[in-house]
């Protein structure tokens, strides 16, 4: 279970979070326009990157079950699309609450970046029902994977629908029409860094968690408990 | 303290900035206590099974 490992993932995961708020809260300028409420973008906009990035993982980790037939792949695609969408809800939360603040709204319908947020969620929602839906274990495995990779191809194009669509309402970060200052970009960097390795934490402790529990069932079934 | 000042709420939309943060360390912090229900259950589990291990072993003696 590598538990070592894990209790120093999760240690630099707090400090990297600590960091980050600190720079978030006394370090990174107040924004011209938006003023306090602009805060919200390093936390909602790293969660939403490292999501939609979780999901794209949890495709190339489907391609990987699909070539090889081992099981662990299976397991790392599962994982990593199930925290990807406990990040895409705290996504759609923090958003709707930014969108309050800012434009007096929680949702805005005519905003792309927002509405394909939510497709590619609800998109995704539909995977565990599937899955569950398939007794048969490799079949469930296989199934799954196929609408893994079918979904996180979707990712990345809708991705580029979004930025070519018309409006600009919504900040851009990454890419040339990016406008932050130095210090704004730094602290976003940092907050991005600290999100990533808190994904990468809760995957590797729900990575351990299922491997236990599979050891243990397995046991069970050699000692005739079951 | 100065830099800080800099940094700190104005006074217009604060608590919206703290319902934002707040709703992720909650989110956060079910993740983590379901985590540690289900760590719990695996505990059980294990003790059980190492208990009728123990049982099966004793079973295995006595018959011997």
């Amino acid at each position: 279970m590598r538990l070592p490992g894990l209790r120093a993932l999760s240690v630099t995961t707090a400090l990297a979070f600590g960091v980050s708020l600190s720079l978030v809260f006394f370090y990174a300028p107040i924004e011209a326009e938006e003023g306090f409420v602009q805060k919200i973008f390093y936390l909602h906009v790293p969660l939403a990157i490292v999501s939609l990035c979780g999901f794209v993982l949890g495709g190339l980790e489907a391609i990987a079950h699909l070539r090889t037939r081992e099981a662990k792949w299976d397991l790392r695609s599962y994982v990593a699309i199930h925290m990807s969408l406990i990040f895409g809800l705290a996504v759609l939360i923090t958003g709707s609450i930014w969108a309050r603040a800012s434009w007096g709204h929680w949702w805005v319908w005519d905003e792309p970046t927002l509405v394909s947020f939510l497709i590619v969620f609800l998109l995704y929602a539909t995977y565990q029902p599937l899955r569950f839906a398939i007794e048969d274990p490799e079949r469930q495995a296989r199934y799954a994977s196929v609408f893994a990779i079918t979904a996180a191809a979707f990712v990345p194009l809708n991705f580029i629908a979004v930025r070519l669509s018309a409006s600009y309402v919504h900040p851009r970060v990454l890419g040339g029409t990016s406008s932050l200052p130095s210090s704004m970009a730094f602290t976003f960097l940092v907050s991005l860094a600290a999100t990533a390795l808190l994904y990468a934490t809760l995957c590797s402790y729900e990575l351990a968690a299922k491997r236990t529990r599979i050891l243990l069932k397995s046991r069970s079934r050699i000692l005739g408990f079951q | 303290m100065i830099l800080a000042a800099a940094t700190l709420p104005d006074g217009a939309n604060d608590g919206y900035v703290a319902a934002a943060y707040i709703v992720f360390f909650v989110l956060v912090l079910v993740y983590v206590a379901i985590m540690a229900w289900r760590l719990t259950r695996v505990e059980r589990s294990v003790r059980d099974l190492h208990a009728r291990e123990r049982e099966q072993e004793r079973e295995e003696r006595e018959r011997v």
